[in-house]
């Protein structure tokens, strides 16, 4: 596992500026939690650490294969031909050992019982807590997750929270530490995660 | 006060094929008073007597040897059809720079009359293996053109996730790419096989193949034999619904599959 250093990236579409002169370093096994308005270029900064999209100057270290990353994206994009628990499945290994973390991971975000059904079946939260285990369960370095709480309740985000805390800790697994770079609009989740958030202008 | 959602006491499988049926008795029965007020066999038989001639067809000795050596020909040339244009779409869409390379020669295979090519492979290769050739022709562009665009349509967001994930090119294929663009792959192996069909016989008649369907709808043409061009007409009829069958049920097996080896996967 590596930091994830980004130096000076800037990005941009076309004339349009989406990051100017960024600079951060999450060190490895360390949290950062990225605020700012919408359109302020928190997701391209996910982005570019996951190697999706290279900055248009400046450099991101720690992008893959330097790290392997998970995300949980804005929207679920969860495979709408396969069932939850098959969407999770899709990014384990196909061994006997590991298909059984699928059913452990939505049980534990209150989604035992939607194993079986399909996402169209399923409410909007319960499609990105779909999402989120598939992050959570695919084997990774660095999490990246873009505002990951938006639109549950005040409980299942309460719950929600305390499982991705407890997980990126490794206090879940007896792993060690992930690194965990996430997105939100919210103050409350930011302090929940960090006492220093990083606010893009 | 009770609801009936549902009236009719018949299971909703059987409503569809006895309406299908009811249909079909409307039309054999139009078909039944236009003959009889023709009065003239030569013009149109009737349909008792087309039933009879098929019957009377179908246990000569010639008559499986001839439906088969038709039928091997054409569905030959669909197969060669489907799978060259699938392999073609794949390569244009991966390839782009052989999309612009392949695109006018498939615009012009699709545009040329189908009557121009079979003058021409007549000319080139012989009558035997031309229905084929012409079953080939029809297919591939269609099945190209909808599983190329389909391709390009598959979702980027969920292409984007599987490249995140590392999935492997195995799980890409099966799980990503298969099922998105399965539905216009069915679609075009659908509309093509009818019209392949229909162009193969026609090639058939022009032609005159040694064993051929086309040949004895061209010798009833010739001697005047309407009760037989009818009876032949009939057959080639039923062999299209019977490909169509086949194709259908292909597919369904295919879904089955499909849908049997995910929920293993997932009970494992």
């Amino acid at each position: 596992m590596n930091d994830l250093i980004f130096e000076h990236a800037s990005l941009s579409f076309g004339v349009r500026d989406v990051l100017r002169d960024f600079s951060l370093t999450v060190p490895a096994g360390g949290r950062c939690v990225l605020m700012g308005a919408s359109g302020s270029g928190k997701t391209s900064i996910l982005r570019l650490a996951a190697g999706l999209m290279k900055p248009t100057s400046g450099r991101v270290l720690g992008t893959p294969p330097d790290n392997l990353f998970s995300m949980q994206f804005q929207e679920p994009r969860l495979l709408p031909w396969l069932t939850a628990e098959e969407n999770v499945n899709l990014v384990l290994s196909d061994s006997k050992t590991t298909l059984p973390q699928a059913r452990i991971w939505l049980s534990r975000v209150g989604l035992a019982d939607a194993c079986g059904l399909y996402p169209a079946q399923l409410s909007g939260g319960m499609q990105q807590r779909v999402a989120l285990c598939r992050a959570l369960a695919a084997p990774h370095d660095v999490l990246l997750l873009d505002e990951p709480f938006r639109g549950l309740d005040s409980g299942t985000r309460a719950q929600t929270m305390a499982l991705v805390a407890d997980f990126v800790s490794g206090r879940l697994t007896g792993c060690e530490p992930k690194t965990l770079l996430l997105v939100t609009h919210d103050a409350e989740e930011a302090n929940f995660f960090t006492d220093t958030p990083v606010v893009i202008a | 006060m009770k609801n009936h959602p549902n009236k009719s006491k018949l299971p909703a499988w059987l409503k569809k094929p006895l309406l299908y049926a009811a249909a079909v008795a409307v039309w054999v029965l139009v078909w039944y008073l236009a003959a009889r007020r023709i009065g003239e066999e030569l013009l149109l038989p009737r349909p008792g007597a087309v039933v009879r001639r098929l019957a009377e067809l179908t246990v000569t000795a010639g008559f499986r040897r001839v439906v088969l050596t038709s039928l091997g020909r054409i569905a030959a040339g669909m197969v060669i059809g489907v799978t060259t244009g699938c392999l073609l779409a794949l390569l244009t869409h991966f390839v782009p720079p052989l999309y612009t390379l392949f695109h006018p020669v498939i615009t012009v295979i699709r545009s040329t009359p189908v009557a121009s090519f079979i003058i021409l492979i007549y000319l080139w290769i012989g009558r035997d293996l031309l229905p084929g050739f012409v079953s080939v022709l029809l297919v591939l562009p269609v099945v190209w053109a909808n599983l190329h665009e389909a391709l390009g349509a598959v979702d980027p967001d969920l292409l984007e996730m599987a490249r995140l994930f590392r999935l492997p090119l195995r799980k890409r294929i099966t799980r990503v790419y298969l099922p998105s663009v399965m539905p216009s792959f069915m679609a075009a192996c659908r509309t093509s096989v009818g019209l392949s069909w229909k162009a193969g016989i026609a090639a058939e008649v022009l032609v005159v193949p040694a064993l051929s369907i086309g040949r004895h709808l061209a010798d009833a043409k010739l001697y005047m034999e309407t009760v037989d061009l009818f009876a032949w007409t009939l057959a080639v009829v039923l062999l299209s619904l019977l490909l169509e069958l086949t194709i259908t049920l292909l597919f369904s097996r295919f879904e089955k599959r499909r849908g049997q080896r995910t929920e293993r996967s997932a009970h494992e």
